[in-house]
């Protein structure tokens, strides 16, 4: 069967993510242990709070996560996703993970647009024939819940969302993957997502 | 399309199950917590609220159990409140599978476990809930506000139930909540609460529009019309209610896709 890990650096609500997998057909270890790491299928990099913090209880597996993502598919979800960026301007400058090239940048508010973005929204599928959205419709609904946005080049957009300005919803490298929203809170479309991430292992 | 308007059904826990009352009084069962939240899974809920009114510390603890296993059914937002009054508190509900918590009477007495829990767990974490009341006396620092009638009076913080009146104005408090860092108000008016003729629309539309954060209205509803106001006259960003789904009168299907005919976004 196949095994994911899920990266436990002490932020957010893993038990979600965890029960999510395993609804999708997998089994699932909350682990910050280098060698189930380095044996898992698969690899989630899950994740609310802030930018700094999150990277600072990420040090002792980073090189791990560095490493496992060049041989097997990763999945950043939320800050998660943002991790996997070079920098992000959340409370000073901070270096990400930079497996995938891009910034993490403040939604700055607009008359009647409340900063977080928080609740259901739409994606736009730039690239629809990607395995990640197998079975997910066009314009679906994924439940949402950030401050910041992940600014990368078109090249590495998998989906798009609009709220303030339109920004990447949803990043692809490779094997390596990043999504804004948070699946495990999504419903079906949401079990669909981590479902076809657990095929691509 | 946009980010769409919110409909959350609210289960009144106590003991363990899930209870409805009037005017937070006259206690109904209403049914087996964990078994009601996959109902509303599968309806299309956009989250679901657990409140728990159970008086005793000790019978709270079962809290956490009920958390986690309504958690292992529920792959939507669940946002739990009553009782919370530490980090430890949060720590422990977050942990049992909820992504918010919502604190009424301990932020009142003591604010700085807003501004504490917004550092430890985020802003997206912590969901200010206050109680509401008319008052139509007089008094200094307070905002009025004008009643449909013509009348106008001021809204009164209450606590512990809607027992004690604090003598906060409620409009001062959501402002203060915000600085603080609660990343969500959620407003249950004593005036309509259990009565089903809906929401308290003039200090709903008061503190959606006071506030940069969203405001979940609460407490009142019976009809398919009063969702509507409660979005378009109180801008509200998301909807509560408790009996009208609970005993099955509408289902959350039933509410958005009337919001839906009436052009108000909701995810279907």
């Amino acid at each position: 069967m196949t095994k994911i890990a899920i990266i436990d650096y002490g932020l957010g609500n893993l038990r979600s993510v965890l029960r999510g997998i395993e609804r999708a057909g997998a089994t699932a270890v909350i682990t910050q242990d280098e060698e189930e790491i380095a044996s898992a299928d698969g690899i989630i990099l899950p994740g609310v709070g802030a930018f700094r913090e999150g990277m600072e209880k990420l040090a002792p597996v980073r090189e791990s996560i560095i490493r496992s993502a060049e041989t097997v598919p990763l999945l950043g979800i939320c800050l998660g996703m943002q991790m996997l960026m070079e920098e992000s301007e959340e409370h000073g400058m901070h270096e990400g993970l930079a497996l995938i090239p891009g910034r993490v940048r403040r939604f700055h508010p607009e008359p009647g647009m409340k900063v977080p973005h928080m609740g259901w929204n739409t994606i736009h599928q730039m690239l629809p024939d990607d395995p990640l959205l197998d079975g997910v419709p066009e314009g679906s609904y994924l439940y949402f819940v950030h401050s910041y946005y992940v600014d990368t080049a078109v090249s590495n957009r998998l989906c798009e969302t609009e709220y303030i300005v339109r920004y990447a919803s949803a990043v692809k490298r490779d094997q390596i993957y990043g999504v804004q929203f948070h699946p495990e809170k999504s419903g079906t479309t949401g079990l669909q997502i981590l479902e076809n991430f657990i095929n691509l292992t | 399309m946009a980010l769409t308007r919110r409909i959350i059904p609210c289960l009144d826990l106590k003991n363990g199950r899930v209870v409805k009352g009037t005017h937070f009084e006259d206690l109904r069962d209403a049914g087996d917590p964990v078994e009601l939240a996959a109902r509303y899974n599968e309806q299309g809920a956009d989250e679901v609220v657990f409140l728990d009114i159970t008086a005793s510390k000790e019978a709270r603890k079962t809290i956490i159990d009920l958390i986690s296993r309504a958690a292992d059914q529920l792959f939507l937002p669940l946002t739990v409140g009553g009782g919370i009054r530490t980090n430890d508190d949060i720590t422990a509900i977050l942990r049992a599978g909820a992504d918010k918590v919502s604190i009424n009477t301990a932020a009142v007495q003591n604010p700085a476990i807003i501004s504490e829990g917004a550092a430890a767990f985020g802003t997206q974490c912590i969901v200010l809930a206050m109680d509401v009341r008319r008052n139509f006396q007089e008094a200094e620092g307070t905002n009025p506000i004008r009643l449909p009638d013509g009348s106008t009076c001021w809204y009164e913080v209450v606590t512990h139930g809607g027992s004690r009146p604090t003598g906060i104005d409620a409009i001062r408090w959501a402002k203060e909540g915000e600085e603080r860092g609660a990343g969500e108000i959620l407003l249950t008016s004593m005036e309509t609460d259990g009565t089903k003729e809906g929401f308290d629309i003039p200090i709903t539309e008061a503190i959606a529009s006071a506030t940069s954060i969203p405001v979940i209205a609460s407490g009142g509803v019976g009809t398919l019309g009063h969702f509507y106001d409660g979005f378009v006259y109180g801008k509200a960003d998301a909807c509560l209610a408790a009996s009208v789904f609970h005993f099955g009168e509408y289902t959350i299907k039933d509410v958005k896709e009337y919001l839906a005919a009436k052009g108000v976004p909701v995810r279907l």
